[in-house]
């Protein structure tokens, strides 16, 4: 019994892993086709030739980092004061901006902002990605360091308090240090999905920034194509990377 | 103003400006009549959710419907063995489940994009079946529901597994001697005493698969070809090429009442709060 689940099991991560690692692979080989010729690095060096992927990827640069920053910042605020007292509203609303499906977040930030721009002359551009993205990473930073938060003590701080610290130092000096990991955590995860969107981003860019997973798409729509195989495999090189990295800050 | 309640309020004013008053105008939308060039007009109306009713798109809603589910089941049944065996290992534990995470972690543009280069008719598997002999034309794996399944599957599988191994990580393996000892079959044991304990693990997981599945949209647009319409995709085209946005916006609200049942549901069976 044991030894068939054993068997399932490696079958079941073949499932999960192969298409990733024959895209990898694939990535290496001369031809345009799927039949192997030889190792190449031609599909590489395209990328670095062709302007639209580079312009892509900074733009997706520019916007993964401002996302990152703000909902992390916001998001660990938020876990915090929800972890000093629950509150109900916007509890419920972090959890509906988790389910809601991508692509009505998507129109409906797009009927927000085009509502709006009636009287503010502005334009869909790379800050209404980052307002997006941030929307909708908020409630994944707050899960994750509310999970962290659990493991501290609120006698930690009662003791600092005791000890003369007022609020502002208790959080400064006693409690934000035990949540640095889960905040590297944190951020991580709003890093990745603000640098993986297609869907909402779509909806709310502007003509001057498209970013990395709009670029592929449009590629991908055509047809598969070598270049896209070489960028995936580096994107979730860095990234698979980032994460195990993560997973040593997370376990030092 | 209290410490907390400074903490609060970027999150609070974020979720008021970019979700909550999102949501109002969709809903806004929702009720009024489309305009002569798109957008949106007077009067108010509820027409649009009477179109919902509508037997063409009626069978979106429920194709939709069994699609998010025949994935949901399948999801389990792949995943429940694998939960099952992470569980019992004793060394290798922590490294399985982050196998079972770094896809998930990787980008999900590329792993439903993987497919595409997998499936489609020059792709590997054609390719593959090929040059053996087996085909002498790619078969169309591409491009249909079977495609947007597989595609579904690969995509929430860890959704499936993780909640399903919390649960099974916390069963007494006392219970499992028990059943053992009083002569049942390790099959047996499978299905009429593990199985019925880690049910909140199968009702949480099945409901987080279920949910994205639903509405999903990069799926079946990439693996479907247009031809597999889900729910998402006819929110999309009524934004776009059909240029209804009541009608959208009545789909959207449809949409998300669905949604919002099911984590009340969800909420309600987990027994401790994520936030």
């Amino acid at each position: 019994m044991k030894r068939w689940l054993g068997v399932y099991t490696v079958g079941f991560f073949a499932f999960l892993h192969l298409p990733l690692l024959t895209l990898a692979v694939f990535s290496f080989n001369s031809s345009k086709f799927t039949r192997w010729e030889h190792f190449s690095f031609e599909w590489y060096a395209a990328i670095f030739k062709d302007p639209q992927i580079l312009e892509g990827t900074w733009n997706s640069v520019i916007i993964a980092f401002w996302a990152t920053i703000l909902s992390t910042v916001i998001g660990t605020l938020c876990a915090y004061g929800l972890w000093k007292r629950g509150s109900r509203v916007l509890t419920s609303s972090l959890y509906l901006s988790l389910v809601t499906p991508e692509i009505v977040t998507g129109i409906s930030l797009l009927a927000l902002f085009q509502w709006a721009f009636r009287w503010l002359h502005w334009q869909l551009g790379l800050y209404t990605v980052v307002l997006a993205h941030v929307a909708f990473s908020i409630a994944y930073v707050v899960i994750v360091v509310s999970a962290r938060l659990r493991t501290v003590s609120p006698a930690l701080e009662e003791a600092a308090m005791d000890l003369g610290a007022n609020e502002w130092q208790a959080f400064w000096y006693v409690t934000l240090p035990a949540l640095a990991p889960g905040i590297v955590a944190a951020a991580l995860l709003a890093l990745t999905v603000s640098f993986d969107d297609y869907v909402i981003t779509s909806m709310v860019a502007g003509v001057d920034s498209e970013t990395l997973p709009m670029v592929i798409y449009a590629m991908a729509r055509r047809g598969a194509s070598p270049v896209i195989n070489a960028i995936s495999a580096l994107i979730t090189l860095i990234f698979g990377a980032l994460i195990l990295i993560s997973e040593r800050v997370r376990e030092a | 103003m209290k410490l907390r309640e400074w903490f609060l309020l970027p999150a609070r004013a974020w979720m008021a400006v970019l979700f909550a008053a999102p949501f109002a105008i969709v809903l806004a939308y929702s009720l009024m009549t489309r305009g002569d060039i798109g957008g949106i007009a007077p009067p108010w109306t509820a027409e649009s959710y009477a179109r919902l009713i509508d037997p063409l798109y009626l069978t979106i809603l429920w194709r939709s419907f069994v699609m998010a589910a025949v994935a949901t089941a399948l999801c389990l049944l792949f995943a429940f063995p694998a939960a099952l065996f992470i569980s019992r290992s004793t060394s290798h534990r922590n490294l399985y489940l982050q196998l079972v995470m770094l896809p998930f972690w990787t980008s999900f543009l590329v792993r439903t994009y993987a497919w595409l280069f997998l499936l489609r008719d020059t792709g590997l598997i054609n390719t593959l079946l090929e040059s053996l002999g087996l085909t002498h034309a790619p078969l169309p794996l591409l491009y249909n529901d079977g495609a947007v399944l597989l595609g579904l599957v690969y995509g929430y599988l860890p959704f499936m597994v993780l909640p399903i191994y919390a649960t099974l990580e916390r069963l007494d393996p006392a219970l499992v001697e028990a059943a053992a000892d009083l002569g049942a079959r390790p099959m047996t044991t499978v299905f009429r005493v593990i199985v019925p304990l880690s049910k909140p693990g199968i009702v949480a997981g099945s409901i987080l698969v279920f949910i994205p599945c639903l509405g999903a949209y990069l799926t079946p647009d990439l693996l479907g070809g247009g031809r597999t319409v889900m729910v998402g995709n006819l929110v999309q085209n009524q934004f776009t090429t059909a240029r209804d946005w009541p009608f959208g916006s009545a789909i959207s609200m449809a949409l998300m009442l669905i949604v919002t049942l099911l984590l009340v549901l969800f909420l309600r069976k987990e027994s401790e709060s994520l936030v």
